[in-house]
């Protein structure tokens, strides 16, 4: 019951700001509220099996709002520095056309599948490496534009994140 | 000043082009995988070609053609996925 | 002043987008070619929805608020972006190895030692 309240506010408030300046009332009129409310609830009985899903072991902790500061934080701060990295570190590649590239194997350690799948994205948009296979362990299979050694450390890989994202999904 | 989008337009030109030079690789690939990158990439291409163009026509709801365009896109390219990882 | 700010955003954006798609021309396997397209596109993206953004935000606190759509809507965007790219990228290289395409020249493989041990 309590997911199902939680998930029908977060459908409700998505649906508000997509339809923000409709009307008079605040920003919106009284129609777009009536429908927001109905198409609300029928996403919130949708949603309700994936919503906090405590199989991902992180359940309602992840409503706490310092993980939501950290993670805002963490997109504007370590992520975007590193993109910009990655972008010229390619331009590099593409016009020297010096690669060496090799498949190895890094093992985060992050406990929920959540934070797995954070770090496999963090690492696809940091330089020079891509993720390509996940096991049940939450090993991640990375392919690497130019390898410097066959069993890598983890902050060669993906920098700092999984420090930042300990403290987001776990 | 204000308001012309004249810059906006010419970058929805500029996407355009690059969108005909992905078409190359979708025709040229070797292998299934590769013309499904570049598949990828021009759905990306035309997400921002949808904003841009709605900023110079001075439509907005080209945008939210961009955000419905976004997830379409996104659920076909994890089943293209799908269908080539199941076939080997 | 905030329209050379947009220009500057705008410049940014088709630069990386067009340096993704030569890459997609430049390299030679798959894998290299999605390190290409996935984060130089990304990139790009981001800096020419952030000039539209900003072009929103002007429009909207100088007498227009409608268009303060426009800045919501495209932050929608953003975002969706952020998230779905890299995770359609994953699939597609995943599905690219499975399907038996190897990487081109590659000194190390350790995931053939799992498909060794695991499937066949």
């Amino acid at each position: 019951m309590a997911v199902l309240a939680v998930a029908f506010v977060f459908s409700f408030l998505f649906y508000l700001v997509l339809t923000a300046g409709s009307g008079k009332v605040l920003f919106w009129s009284i129609e777009e509220i009536g429908f927001g409310l109905v198409f609300a609830a029928f996403t919130a009985v949708l949603a309700k099996k994936f919503f906090c899903s405590t199989g991902t072991k992180l359940g309602f902790r992840s409503l706490n709002p310092k993980r939501w500061v950290f993670f805002l934080i963490y997109a504007i701060g370590p992520l975007f520095f590193e993109m910009a990295k990655a972008n010229i570190e390619v331009a590099y590649r593409m016009i020297t056309k010096k690669i060496k590239p090799g498949i190895v194997k890094i093992s985060p350690g992050m406990k929920s599948d959540f934070g797995t799948m954070m770090v496999a994205n963090g690492i696809t948009l940091t330089p020079g490496t891509l993720s390509v296979d996940v096991d049940e362990k939450g090993n991640i299979y990375v392919h690497w534009i130019f390898v410097e050694s066959k069993n890598p450390k983890l902050e060669d890989v993906c920098s700092s994140f999984p420090k930042w994202i300990r403290r987001i999904a776990e | 000043m204000i308001g012309s989008g004249f810059e906006f337009m010419v970058v929805a030109v500029a996407l355009v082009v690059l969108m005909l030079v992905c078409l190359a690789r979708v025709l040229l690939g070797p292998t299934m995988p590769d013309r499904v990158v570049a598949l990828d990439t021009i759905n990306t291409l035309v997400m921002a070609f949808l904003v841009v163009l709605g900023v110079a026509l001075n439509a907005i709801i080209y945008i939210d053609v961009a955000i419905v365009y976004a997830l379409l896109a996104f659920v076909s390219t994890l089943f293209i996925s799908k269908y080539l990882e199941a076939e080997a | 002043m905030i329209i050379l700010v947009i220009y500057a955003f705008l410049a940014i954006g088709i630069i990386f987008q067009t340096s993704g798609v030569i890459a997609l021309h430049q390299f030679p396997d798959v894998y290299t070619r999605l390190h290409g397209s996935t984060k130089c596109t990304t990139f790009g993206s981001i800096f020419i929805y952030l000039a539209v953004i900003v072009y929103g935000a002007w429009f909207a606190f100088s007498g227009q608020p409608e268009y303060a759509v426009l800045s919501i809507h495209t932050l929608i965007v953003m975002v969706l972006l952020l998230v779905t790219n890299p995770t359609g990228a994953h699939a597609i290289a995943r599905a690219a190895y499975r399907s038996g395409v190897m990487p081109k020249g590659a000194v190390v493989d350790m995931l053939k030692e799992k498909y060794r041990v695991g499937k066949k």
